[in-house]
């Protein structure tokens, strides 16, 4: 049974917890700027969206990469990009229609969510369970459904949330 | 029982060689054949620019990492380079002589640099940037400061352009259209990364063409005449003029011929078994449901996937791909878009910021997305192909792009979930099905 | 580490960048933020200067934990010579503007001199502009904010800006970042606005390093799980705001009402957490959409509320429907118990104005109570009010009262000086409800004793932001005292005066120590940065800070006489509930007081005092 990241807006604070967490575990330094997860700000509807890459089934990214750098970790099923074999090329980048595969500039290769190889430091951050990592047997299509299906409920904000203690 | 299909795939780029995993995961039992016009494994086009700046060695620009790949998935991986098909008999003849037979073919034969008719582009020291053998040959001569001049700037030029950078060269761009990359970007993005360029110390002309290419006195080194009549010396004159379909070899053979190899909504060409993809055929553009030469990488794997359903049996339609492009043009990453030139009567969002080298242009037809361009900006950028791809109807938002242009992000998320992602009014977006 | 070591200063007349080492040093013995820029403040400027002159600086100051995964990680001051005052200020803020700022690379931003002309800053990493402000000088808080973004096309920019109230001088003018998250006390904005500096948009991408990554993660997780399994960070704060006091506070007979008349409120269910929460009589829904962190919280008390569309104060006014910061306890006592007026939609649209226009919602409040009670006295009529008649209990004038004082016409430029210079104005000067000429917060001293003595020593004027001894004396954290005794209060204020000043120096909100003591938060700053950083050592640190910033009051002007209370509290006993007949014994807690912080009986710090914690 493979995991994904579930995220539910509403119960999101807009704290970026996971956004230091993910920067931290990749970058060893606090950056939110850095980070594959980002939370957006929809302020005047009191909104909070968390947003990181879905881990389709069968990734646009993966399809457009030329040196078959980005590859499916089989047990986790994470697309997962290979620094060594990564050109640089950004052709993930904007073959990825969720905006989930970005560039860095520092390193000149791509980034992306690799879910922490099955730990992933934004849902552990996470104080409300706005992301959580769940048993899920979905196809990348099924997940994009859910994604959107939850974003959609969560349209209205389900706060107040109080931190859930780990 | 005995399985006798023998699938016949002419060309291993991306198109060719996505198409033959695509058969194979749907019939585990049929004999495949892959016929690549060079003599390495397959590789990818786009990787030979990074091959050049020394990033990474030839293995780094093959499109399977695993060398036990092609073996692996019983695909028999052949070279050969074909000079004739017959539909009638279903064969295909290869140079040298050799006949190969088909049940089903795919024409993924990709596309060649178009050499450009002037007087002396058969010297040695003027490449095409298009094989592994060109790259070869390209880093013979492309030493820190050797003068380079590099004809064209388009797509392809801008990227060999970064290389040739990269390693130190210094370059010339000569262009014959009035600014860089006409095709991929507006005046004000095209005049960006002219600005850029030459900031960077490349020198870059426009609207001028080559008039001729001769060699100077000793024979070693080249000059270059331009119709502007400056006379640049170069050690190494680099084409990137432009790629026109391999379609050649079809002369007589019934395979009927626009642009490129024309096809069906499920990439068959008008001869019987016969398919094709990738660079060569003329696919969809999402853009405007017409046939179009789209030669960009992510589109021949798409053609290469639907290709091989089709002729494995699973009637799979091409709804159409998204024309895109991304460059890196010496730091200052541009990317463009769908309908990047936008419609008569359709609105624009777009910002400039040229101290910046910042820009970015929405155009919409009613409220939907329908192309974008880009520089000077990376994060989420794929975004854009998501808007355009699934046609969301932005709603207020646009309103508010118009105003902000960069609260497209906001804007993507709040759309898209809003909306629904299937159905029969939902996207077009041809989403990955498991196999 | 924790540090990036550098200061930038800006000089606003000569319109000069330059950058600087942070003085490590210092760091060593002031921590951050609060303490840090305090000793940077008091080294650079003349006590006696007048705070809206260009001689005044200004410096907006991180701690080591801001930036980092430490809950509430996210804290930035504003340190600066008061104009309410005339005292050291220090405005502490969320949001998220104090991490942006320290992601571009920075610790602290000194601001000097005065603009010629009305400017705003972008600090982009180390890209740092001035800019013409002419196009949004004169407007709000709220138009600024979107009109950077729109014009530098950012919309990931944060932005510390004032309205209108702070280019006017209001001397309780605050500065709003994020749009409702304010350094709000003291008249910070005025500062701001006396030096033509309209905005400071700030955009990093530089992160934050910590010393020990490791330890600390694991500190600021413990941290965390402390908080998440606390009552009042874990299930009081993020439900209900700080608003969860608004009964408490009232049946504890410590809710200063009508500007310290009553001590009870008779319409404080009506404007409290639980109100906010009930479906509104009108059209069916909550005042309440959600609560909201800032940069790091893990509390989250921040409210975000919709106001009734229907409601008088917004009727036609659509661009007040949207979502934005709801009331605060503070906001909707000074607004509202303290005036009398029970309506939470009215409370609430003027809570949007003071973060629309950059106001103090505490000091404006109460000066609005100090005015009706003039009103009440006839000292006050139609005539000088623009003919609002300024009633306790009226919606209606307060809303008007909000809206004029926010950009500083007509009666509003009154109510701009703040209580104090009101009350004197109309020679009545003891009703003003200060000290240092600082407005107080929403307990009263009489049924909560040690707030007395923590309102008559803060040196910042009244506040209860300096030592909050409401969490001992009604919430019983760490434990708990009694509210009507006044015995052993000057310890715990001046124990409550120094943790919070090294909390405050830290990057972190004081809201913390609800749940986490110097035992959970010393291992976080010590993981961060060098120092060695013990709860000893934080508490010494935050009696230096105490005393600096007490020393730095003495020298522009204040003495041991300004350690008081307004008469009110002193000798008018509460009409009702627990502490019915009492007032607020200072006298007996006062010499106590200066004998623990080692001053003399006037109240000046010895120099052996000094000289041991080497200010």
């Amino acid at each position: 049974m493979q995991k994904a990241l579930v995220i539910d807006p509403g119960k999101c604070t807009g704290c970026k917890q996971c956004e230091m967490a993910c920067s931290y575990e990749k970058d060893n330094e606090f950056n939110v700027a850095k980070s594959r997860i980002r939370v957006f700000e929809f302020h005047e509807d009191g909104k909070f969206v968390p947003y990181t890459c879905t881990q389709c089934a069968e990734a646009w990214c993966q399809q457009a990469c030329p040196v078959n750098a980005i590859t499916t970790d089989a047990a986790s099923g994470v697309k997962l990009v290979h620094d060594n074999l990564c050109v640089g090329c950004k052709v993930c980048t904007i073959a990825c229609p969720f905006g989930t595969v970005n560039y860095n500039s520092t390193t000149g290769k791509v980034i992306k969510c690799d879910l922490c190889f099955g730990e992933p430091a934004c849902e552990a951050a996470c104080p409300t369970d706005a992301i959580t990592y769940q048993d899920i047997d979905q196809t990348g299509f099924d997940k994009m459904k859910m994604w959107a299906k939850q974003s959609a409920d969560g349209a209205e904000p389900s706060g107040p949330n109080p931190p859930v203690a780990h | 029982m005995v399985n006798s299909m023998h699938y016949v795939i002419l060309g291993a780029g991306p198109a060719g060689v996505t198409a033959a995993e695509t058969i194979r995961a749907h019939d585990k039992t049929a004999t495949l054949t892959l016929i690549g016009g060079e003599p390495e494994p397959p590789y990818s086009r786009m990787a030979i620019p990074y091959l050049l700046h020394g990033s990474i060695n030839e293995h780094g620009t093959y499109l399977r990492q695993d060398d036990n790949h092609y073996n692996a998935l019983n695909v028999n991986y052949k070279h050969g380079f074909a000079e004739r098909l017959d539909p009638q008999n279903k064969q295909v003849h290869l140079k040298g002589g050799e006949a190969v037979s088909y049940d089903k073919l795919l024409l993924a034969v990709g596309a060649s640099p178009i050499s450009p008719p002037i007087p002396g582009a058969d010297l040695p020291g003027v490449h095409n940037c298009w094989t592994l053998a060109d790259a070869r040959e390209i880093l013979k001569l492309a030493d820190k400061n050797a003068p380079v001049v590099l004809v064209g700037a388009g797509f392809i030029g801008s990227i060999v352009l970064e290389a040739l950078y990269q390693r130190g060269c210094r370059l010339t761009v000569v262009e014959i259209a009035p600014r860089m990359v006409a095709r991929m970007m507006d005046e004000t993005a095209g005049g960006m990364l002219g600005d850029w360029c030459v900031a960077k110390g490349v020198d870059v002309v426009t609207d001028t063409r080559v008039e001729e290419i001769s060699t100077t006195s000793g024979g070693a080194d080249l000059a270059v005449r331009l119709s502007n009549r400056n006379l640049i010396p170069a050690k190494l004159v680099v084409m990137a003029a432009g790629v026109k379909p391999n379609t050649a070899f079809l002369d007589g053979s019934g395979v009927e011929l626009g642009q490129g190899i024309k096809v069906n909504n499920f990439l068959e060409t008008t001869a019987p078994d016969v398919y094709a993809a990738g660079d060569c055929c003329e696919g969809i553009d999402l853009s405007t449901g017409k046939p179009d030469m789209l030669a960009i990488q992510p589109v021949a794997v798409e053609h290469g996937r639907i290709a091989g359903k089709n002729m494995a049996g699973i009637k799979t339609p091409h709804e159409g791909s998204l024309n895109m492009n991304v460059l890196d043009t010496m730091g200052l990453i541009s990317s463009s878009f769908g309908l990047w030139q936008g419609t008569p009567g359709g609105t624009t969002a777009s910002l400039t910021d040229s101290s910046k080298f910042k820009y970015l242009k929405l155009n919409f037809e009613d409220d939907r997305l329908i192309g974008a361009q880009c520089v000077g900006m990376t994060d989420h950028v794929g975004m854009l192909r998501g808007l355009i791809q699934t046609g969301f109807r932005m709603g207020e938002w646009k309103d508010k792009l118009i105003e902000s242009p960069e609260l497209l992000r906001e804007a993507y998320l709040a759309v898209a979930q809003g909306a629904t992602i299937s159905g029969p009014t939902g996207p077009r977006v041809s989403t990955p099905v498991v196999d | 580490m924790g540090w990036h070591r550098k200061i930038l200063r800006i000089n606003l007349s000569k319109g000069t960048v330059d950058v600087e080492p942070l003085n490590m040093e210092w760091a060593q013995q002031y921590l951050g933020q609060r303490g840090l820029a305090s000793k940077y403040l008091i080294n650079e400027i003349d006590p006696k200067v007048d705070p809206l002159s260009p001689d005044n600086k200004m410096i907006f100051a991180t701690g080591p934990l801001t930036g980092t995964a430490a809950s509430t990680g996210g804290r930035y001051s504003v340190i600066t010579k008061g104009p309410l005052t005339n005292a050291i200020a220090c405005s502490n803020s969320g949001g998220y503007w104090g991490a942006e700022f320290k992601f571009a690379g920075w610790d602290m931003l000194i601001l000097e001199g005065k603009a010629e002309k009305p400017v705003y800053l972008t600090i982009m990493d180390d890209k740092v502009e001035l800019h013409d402000a002419s196009e949004i000088w004169g407007t709000t808080v709220w138009h600024t904010d979107d009109w950077i973004k729109t014009k530098h096309q950012d919309p990931m920019m944060h932005i510390a800006a004032i309205g209108v109230s702070g280019e006017k001088e209001v001397l309780y003018s605050a500065i709003v970042n994020d749009l409702h998250r304010a350094a709000g006390r003291s008249g910070v904005g005025a500062v701001m606005g006396s030096k033509n500096l309209k905005a400071i948009a700030v955009r990093g991408t530089q992160g934050v390093a910590v010393k020990d990554g490791k330890t600390f993660l694991k500190a600021t997780m413990d941290g965390k799980k402390v908080l998440a399994e606390n009552a009042v960070t874990g299930q009081g704060l993020p439900t209900y705001g700080t608003q969860v006091l608004m009964n408490v506070i009232n049946e504890a007979g410590a809710m200063p009402t009508r500007n310290h008349r009553d001590v009870q409120f008779e319409g404080s269910h009506d404007i409290s957490a639980e109100a906010m929460h009930e479906p509104r009589k009108t059209d069916g829904k909550k005042n309440l959409l959600t609560n909201q962190a800032c940069f790091g919280c893990t509390i989250a008390c921040g409210r975000i509320s919709k106001i009734d569309e229907n409601h008088f104060s917004v009727k036609n006014k659509p661009e007040y429907w949207h979502a934005s910061g709801g009331l605060e306890y503070e906001a909707a006592w000074a607004l509202g118990s303290n005036t009398g007026i029970d309506d939470l939609e009215a409370l609430t649209y003027v809570n949007f104005i003071c973060n629309e226009q950059g106001m103090d919602p505490i000091s404006f409040g109460a000066t609005v109570s100090a005015a009706m009670e003039l009103y009440d006295l006839g000292l006050l009529t139609t005539e000088h009010t623009g003919g609002i008649e300024l009633k306790f209990g009226s919606a209606e004038a307060l809303v008007k009262c909000v809206e004029l004082t926010g950009k500083a016409e007509g009666f509003g430029k009154e109510l701009g000086m703040g209580s104090l210079r009101l009350c004197t104005k109309y020679g009545r000067p003891d009703l003003s409800m200060t000290v240092k000429g600082q407005e107080f917060p929403a307990y009263d001293s009489r049924g909560i004793q040690g707030m007395g003595l923590t309102y008559a020593t803060s040196n910042r004027g009244a506040c209860h932001l300096r030592s909050y001894t409401v969490s001992s004396e009604i919430l019983g954290i760490p434990e708990k005292t009694d509210p009507l005794a006044t015995e052993g209060k000057p310890a715990l204020v001046k124990a409550f005066q120094d943790a919070t000043a090294a909390v405050d120096s830290a990057g972190i909100c004081v809201f913390t120590t609800f749940a986490w003591t110097l035992e959970d938060i010393a291992p976080q700053v010590d993981a961060a940065c060098e120092g060695g950083w013990t709860p000893d050592r934080m508490m010494e640190v935050g009696e230096r800070i105490w005393n600096m910033e007490r020393m730095f009051n003495m020298q522009a002007g204040f003495t041991g006489k300004d350690d008081n209370l307004p008469p009110r509290l002193l000798s008018e006993p509460a009409k009702t509930g627990p502490a019915e007949g009492r007032v607020n014994g200072l006298e007996k807690m006062l010499p106590e007081y200066y004998q623990l912080r080692g001053w003399t009986a006037d109240g000046v710090p010895t120099n052996e005092t000094l000289s041991r914690l080497a200010v």
